[in-house]
């Protein structure tokens, strides 16, 4: 028990690291492939809050007549790193997605195998 | 708190898994949502909250719509 | 299945067990539950006096590291401008046969549409004081465009409205970085305005104003690359 208390959160963050690479290895469908991506950047992101986390500590929000102290409170860094990042993936996922459309319109299939150029 | 997450992460983790076997595209962009879904509790439960509502309205919907609008536009099974 | 039992499965599987022991070995180390960063404690410690913020994200996101917010709204930008660029090349239209959409559909575009917007409005105003700030409120309002595209599909984002409320808006980023230069600490995005009071709404200098900025910006750019998806690779 207590070492899924202090674990559970690293396992799921290394999980969907794991899957979303074994999606981006294994798949040939092009948007399964970028899906893969977008499980892989959850992992990496929960990860990242998962580093900053204080056992027992509270957000990192003053609220007026509610006593937190700043030695309790959780690390700000990673919030705000990750924070920007999910909206930078959105971005770079739909421009993937735009990718893929043109490849689809150019070769008729999403499979990477009949794609000149792509198969491995 | 440590059921919720450990239910959580093994739901999360079941979803994730689901992607590679779903034949169907759909069926694995809604199993995507389900990951961003329960990546939101985690994040609120790590103390997260600015993080849980920008995957909450990113990963959940954003991302979801704009996934099905690309398989509308190409197909819809995977070979 | 049957991919993992071909030879490029097995390579796969290989290379997955490397890369899993590798990052397990090198960052399962870290201790959970202790963090042991003196920039996090220091930003805790000093952030409400030196910016006036109550919410300790937003004085990291549009305070001490805005150089890097305005990187990433810059990233955002150009992957929106690609993405158009990208399909607006596409000839080939299909025209399909829409289906109308349901009635709940139909009725809750219009209900709700403005109410959505006006939630995504109360978040960004209120970034320093509440959780949310400029890129969820963006993101929420951008999820209202897509909710009238998917109800509403005569309705259509005017695509200069868009491209120009998203221009504006960035100029702005870099023009209040820029007074920022010229008086007060003299240098780049520094937070002339003055704090104001702890937890009231018109406190924590330029922060709010940043954030309504980022979150025009991003709800514009969410509004066009939804418009470009559904209505260009028709």
């Amino acid at each position: 028990m207590s070492f899924l208390s202090s674990y559970i959160y690293y396992i799921g963050a290394f999980g969907l690291i794991i899957i979303g690479l074994l999606v981006i290895l294994l798949k040939r469908n092009l948007i399964k492939v970028i899906i893969g991506i977008n499980l892989l950047d959850t992992g990496v992101n929960l990860f990242l809050i998962s580093t900053g986390y204080l056992k027992g500590g509270t957000a990192p929000i003053f609220s007026p007549g509610y006593g937190a102290v700043p030695s309790a409170m959780v690390d700000p860094v990673p919030q705000g790193l990750v924070l920007t990042a999910i909206v930078i993936g959105a971005s770079v996922l739909a421009l993937a997605l735009s990718l893929g459309i043109k490849v689809y319109d150019h070769y008729g299939t999403l499979d990477l195998d009949k794609v000149r150029g792509q198969r491995w | 708190m440590i059921i919720i997450a450990t239910v959580t992460v093994f739901f999360m983790l079941g979803a994730a898994l689901s992607v590679f076997f779903f034949k169907d595209l759909m069926n694995a962009v809604v199993a995507s949502s389900l990951v961003s879904l329960t990546a939101t509790v985690l994040f609120y439960l790590l103390q997260a909250p600015d993080v849980a509502m920008a995957e909450a309205a990113i990963g959940v919907a954003l991302v979801t719509g704009i996934f099905v609008v690309a398989i509308r536009r190409t197909e819809r099974y995977e070979k | 299945m049957k991919e993992l039992l071909s030879l490029r499965g097995l390579i796969a599987l290989f290379l997955l067990v490397v890369i899993g022991v590798g990052i397990f070995s090198a960052v399962g180390k870290i201790p959970f539950g202790q963090p042991d960063s003196e920039v996090g404690s220091a930003y805790l410690e000093d952030g409400r006096q030196e910016t006036g913020a109550a919410n300790t994200v937003t004085s990291v996101v549009v305070g001490y590291r805005a150089l890097d917010t305005l990187g990433e709204v810059a990233v955002l930008f150009i992957a929106a401008t690609g993405l158009s660029t990208i399909l607006a090349t596409s000839k080939k239209r299909i025209d399909r046969k829409l289906e109308d959409a349901s009635l709940v559909l139909k009725t809750g575009c219009r209900v709700f549409f403005p109410m959505i917007l006006l939630f995504g409005a109360y978040l960004f105003i209120h970034g320093h004081l509440t959780p949310g700030g400029g890129f969820q409120g963006g993101a929420v309002i951008g999820s209202a465009f897509l909710l009238t595209y998917l109800g509403c599909s005569g309705r259509r984002v005017s695509r200069t409205a868009s491209r120009s409320l998203e221009s504006l808006s960035g100029f702005g980023f870099v023009f209040l970085g820029l007074i920022g230069l010229m008086v007060g600490e003299s240098y780049f995005l520094s937070n002339f305005l003055p704090k104001g009071e702890l937890y009231s709404l018109l406190s924590a200098g330029i922060f709010p104003l940043i954030y309504i900025l980022i979150g025009l910006k991003v709800g514009a750019e969410f509004a066009g690359v939804i418009d470009s998806m559904i209505e260009e690779s028709r």
